[in-house]
């Protein structure tokens, strides 16, 4: 069925009665061209783009859980293009115009808004550092302003610009960026690659990775063994026991990072703002709810909660930057398990191992990647070739130590972003 | 959390630094190869469950500690001296 206005006005003159399920619940067969692990965001964008762009079709996506049931349903759902080194800007550029057509090219609702990023800057160093980000954005092709205090105020007359510890001296702003509905984009993902022919298999857990002379066979699972061709990792929090399936060790630790939701709200933030000195960003959900998120909790988890100590950080520098938050309460928080790389970047790669190819460490910036890693990673399973905007994803980038995107520049090791 | 910091009692969170899994004890020597020094430097135990990591408590005696953690349900269940830890080995 072809989601539309007319078919929105036809069903509901006929009682609704003719929705048809978004997509099939097939049981797994004996052998695939292609194995993907993993229905979250990532694991089903592969699925569609290697049906869409490379009319492969004999796919299955094996999911443990639900469909977009892990890091794709726990995020704070900022889609943005704002990085500054080389790796990242052209991925994360070319990520940006694939969310651009995405509702076109599924035909369903991701509830994509591109109501603007601005990152806030507090002092005279973190202005030159904004402003050359800011030109290496307009250099990637994508859009960038830098706006003094007055033209912050003028778009966000809520903050506290004269607070006496960090005042604000101006902001960054990325009109492009924005946020999406996050289970809508796994369910317009998942619906456009059953379409084409992918079978999505859901409560279906692997058990392990079938390798024989170093030539990748197939997969054990919870629901019987599967041959395939070729096999894609793809489980950003769960990544270094999927790896240790195929008997690989991973440049990944596992951290919770948390987020939080306000009760529903009548409109008052229209951008995503985030704060320059504190961890914190927030945006207006279109139920109404503000929803804000802060740093890692630093110590590894795979709880999927966090702890009061960083709800109490993320909260104060909320409380900092725009004081009026504080007469709303808190309705919910969660926590996502975070696939941390050494140098805050991810991987797409080849791994030794013929046939079976990787895709992790996505950190805390996997959601607005969701197109763009689908696509790239669908690209490399397709051709054998990196895509042109992901070249340097590479998973051998820790031992040359050539290549490495640290943009925080804390330097490449695990902890320290 | 609390951890039971072996010389100050169960103390809070806060007043530690979380480094990474005790692995980061085993340092390689100086002319190892480089594989060595990456598989030491970058690739991490990251288990799903009990484990065992180094944290340095800061804000009270500044001792380095091995703590017994559950990184599914983050409940701590011990921790040592790593000094003492190293002397055993």
């Amino acid at each position: 069925m072809r989601y539309s206005g007319w078919q929105v006005l036809a069903q509901g003159l006929t009682g609704n009665r003719g929705w048809t399920r978004a997509w099939r619940d097939p049981d797994p067969k004996d052998a695939y061209d292609i194995v993907i692990i993993g229905g979250g965001g990532h694991g089903l964008a592969t699925a569609f783009y290697l049906a869409k762009e490379h009319g492969l079709t004999n796919v299955a996506v094996l999911e443990k859980g639900y469909l977009g049931g892990g890091n794709v349903g726990r995020n704070t759902t900022i889609v943005r293009a704002n990085y500054g080194l080389p790796g990242n800007s052209e991925f994360y550029s070319h990520s940006l115009k694939l969310w651009e057509t995405l509702e076109e090219q599924t035909n369903y609702n991701v509830m994509h808004s591109q109501r603007g990023i601005i990152n806030l800057f507090h002092s005279d160093g973190q202005r030159d550092a904004y402003a050359r980000r800011g030109n290496a954005i307009v250099n990637q092709g994508d859009d960038a302003i830098l706006l003094d205090r007055e033209g912050c105020r003028k778009i966000m007359p809520y903050l506290d610009y004269d607070q006496t510890r960090f005042p604000i001296y101006g902001g960054l702003y990325h009109p492009r960026g924005g946020t999406a509905r996050h289970d809508a984009v796994a369910w317009g993902l998942a619906r456009g690659a059953d379409q084409r022919g992918v079978d999505l298999i859901q409560n279906c857990e692997v058990t392990g990775i079938d390798i024989e002379n170093g030539v990748v066979k197939g997969v054990q699972t919870s629901r019987g063994a599967i041959r395939a061709k070729k096999v894609g990792i793809v489980v950003a929090g769960r990544s270094s026991q999927v790896a240790a399936m195929a008997g690989m060790r991973l440049p990944i630790e596992s951290h919770v990072l948390q987020a939080f939701v306000t009760e529903g709200l009548k409109p008052v933030i229209d951008t995503v703002v985030t704060y320059g000195m504190g961890h914190f960003y927030i945006s207006q959900s279109d139920k109404g709810g503000l929803v804000f998120g802060g740093d890692l909790d630093f110590y590894a988890s795979y709880a999927a909660r966090g702890n009061l100590p960083m709800a109490e950080h993320v909260i104060e520098a909320g409380m900092t930057l725009m004081p009026m938050i504080g007469k709303s309460r808190l309705l919910r928080s969660w926590g996502g398990i975070m696939d941390m790389s050494p140098d805050g970047s991810p991987i797409i790669d080849k791994t030794h191992i013929e046939g079976l190819y990787l895709n992790c460490g996505w950190c805390y910036g996997g959601f607005k990647a969701v197109p763009g890693s689908g696509n790239c990673f669908a690209h490399l399973i397709a051709t054998d070739r990196p895509h042109e905007a992901a070249t340097r994803y590479r998973l051998d980038r820790f031992v040359t130590g050539r290549g490495l995107m640290d943009e925080e520049a804390t330097g490449s090791q695990h902890n320290l972003h | 959390m609390q951890i039971p910091c072996p010389l100050c009692g169960l103390r809070d969170s806060r007043e530690f630094t979380p480094k990474g899994h005790e692995t980061y004890m085993h340092r390689p020597s100086e002319d190892a190869a480089p594989e060595a020094w990456n598989d030491y430097l970058h690739n991490r135990e990251n288990p799903a469950g009990p484990t065992r990591e180094l944290w340095y408590h800061g804000a009270g005696c500044t001792a380095w500690l091995v703590v017994e953690r559950n990184t599914v349900t983050h409940a701590i269940s011990g921790a040592q001296l790593a000094a003492e830890v190293r002397n055993a080995d």
